[in-house]
């Protein structure tokens, strides 16, 4: 016993007296690798060890990276996207209430003329039925657990939020095929020009009697057009990302596709309540157009004036 | 009521892997599923450490926050559950958790991971205490029976700690004073806090 413990109480006093900067900053290569400050920073810094783990990640012992997502998705997106949903509803609400239906200003004239095909209105209700479904799965899931869970009880809740998840995660790519597919079909109809400038600065007719022009597309209808390209991608791409899994994105991907998701959806439901709007309750005549695909030759006049015009050129000169 | 929590002295562990083995076994996990992992750092270099890491049971649990069918639920002691038939494996709790607890027995396309699993504490989950039903969802519940983790009652070096946390961090406090470190580990200053002196060099 003496002869071990006598060379290190040697070495421990020469320590003490030869080196004082050694015993107050022992942060020597041997002594930092243990688990001290700088072990913990370069872990908490998501550096990758060896572990016998197959699974994905598992050599970090420490992602930050989630607390940073829960941080954007629960505090930032999940509010935002009420303000942004009940804004729109509430504004829709008021404008109704207050300015009410835009109508006809003339009588029909009964002359209908073509304005969608069946395959543009077959299109459009694909896409516009997925968007729905979607729609309701996708903030079911959001917001689902403050308001359902307590009203249905947790097996129907269960049963309910599988049956979200299995239908957004399987029609989900079917809406990306009908997007893109509306994306090519329209796009030529959606181009801005002069007129979309003028339309806008004259706010698109949609208060008091101006009537800007308007060829096929509107500017407001073409503006709804790029934001669903537009967002509609960024939503469709990153929806993608989550939805296969399987190719082994990593969690940081996941988590900043599921930002880009969650927001970009939320600001297309809140967009889409306009377009509902002005589509069916706040224009007499609108809805005809994509259920029948034909409109009266007064509601072309009065919305469409150039396309009104290029039709009925088209149709003497086809006389 | 004691709040538990695991702690891993990373100046014990040896990667054995005998929690992992422990756990598989006292849970009867599903293949490819693994609730507790060994990590090594620096492996084979001077200053190789090695800690086990399961779920780590948090007060503010991101898993919690972010669930979207709210099948978690914390218990008495402080022990982070959920409720599989809640679970519709979405795989947001993994997003949110920072030590990759949650793991999912499937990995196919359209997001079908299958129900999520990840350590209990061995404390089952939310059907009666040891039921057929609750073993096989959840494995062991040890916790019923006034036991700890199979995973730190089976670590051969006890680097591996379970328990009430006041319990686990006087252990560990001991531990440290005995290494010889000034100030009992809780220092602040740039000084390691797994300081040793009997590997001090001159």
């Amino acid at each position: 016993m003496l002869r071990i413990k006598m060379p290190s109480i040697l070495v421990l006093l020469i320590t003490l007296l030869l080196s004082n900067t050694a015993y107050s900053t022992p942060s020597d290569a041997k002594v930092a690798g243990f688990a001290g400050a700088d072990y913990w920073q370069v872990v908490k810094q998501g550096s990758e060890g060896r572990t016998q783990d197959k699974g994905s990640e598992s050599g970090q012992l420490i992602n930050v990276a989630g607390e940073e997502w829960r941080h954007w998705r629960n505090q930032w997106i999940t509010p935002a996207g009420i303000f942004a949903i009940g804004g729109t509803l509430a504004i829709l609400a008021i404008f109704y209430l207050l300015v009410g239906q835009k109508k006809l200003e003339q009588p029909r004239s009964g002359q209908l003329i073509e304005r969608w095909k069946r395959l543009d209105r077959a299109n459009h209700w694909t896409v516009a039925v997925l968007f729905i479904i979607l729609a309701i799965s996708g903030l079911s899931l959001l917001y689902g657990k403050f308001v359902l869970k307590n009203l249905l009880g947790n097996s129907m809740w269960a049963d309910y939020m599988l049956l979200c998840k299995l239908a957004h995660n399987y029609l989900g790519p079917l809406f990306v095929l009908g997007l893109l597919f509306m994306i090519l079909r329209w796009i030529k109809h959606n181009m801005f020009n002069r007129t979309d400038l003028i339309w806008f600065l004259k706010g698109g007719g949609i208060i008091g009697n101006a009537h800007p022009s308007a060829g096929y597309m509107n500017g407001g209808e073409k503006l709804w057009f790029w934001l669903l390209t537009i967002v509609g991608l960024i939503v469709c791409i990153s929806g993608l990302v989550m939805d296969f899994q399987n190719f082994g994105q990593l969690r940081e991907t996941m988590q900043i596709s599921n930002l880009l998701h969650a927001a970009g959806s939320l600001l297309l439901i809140a967009a889409s309540f306009g377009h509902i709007y002005i589509g069916t309750l706040g224009t007499e005549g609108a809805l005809e157009g994509m259920k029948t695909g034909y409109v009266d030759e007064t509601w072309a006049k009065q919305h469409h004036d150039l396309w009104y015009e290029e039709v009925t050129k088209k149709s003497h000169k086809d006389q | 009521m004691a709040r538990m929590k695991f702690l891993c002295d990373s100046k014990r562990c040896i990667e054995c892997n005998g929690c992992v083995t422990a756990c598989k076994n006292e849970n009867e996990v599903e293949w490819g599923v693994n609730r507790r992992r060994v990590v090594t750092i620096n492996d084979g270099e001077p200053g190789e450490t090695s800690i086990s890491v399961a779920c780590m049971h948090c007060s503010d649990a991101p898993c919690m926050a972010v669930c979207p069918t709210d099948c978690f639920y914390q218990t008495d002691d402080g022990i982070v559950l959920h409720n599989k038939d809640l679970c519709i494996g979405c795989g947001y709790c993994l997003y949110a958790c920072p030590f990759g607890a949650p793991q999912f027995p499937s990995d196919a396309a359209f997001g079908e991971r299958g129900k999520m699993d990840k350590c209990t504490f061995c404390a089952g989950g939310p059907e009666e205490d040891n039921s057929p039903e609750e073993k096989a969802k959840y494995g062991a519940n040890r916790i019923a029976e006034g036991k700890l983790p199979m995973c730190a009652e089976m670590c051969s070096t006890k680097a591996l700690l379970a328990g009430d946390a006041n319990e686990v961090s006087d252990i560990f406090r001991e531990r440290v004073i005995y290494r010889g470190h000034n100030d009992g580990a809780w220092s602040m200053s740039e000084e390691d806090l797994a300081y040793d002196a009997t590997q001090q060099k001159a």
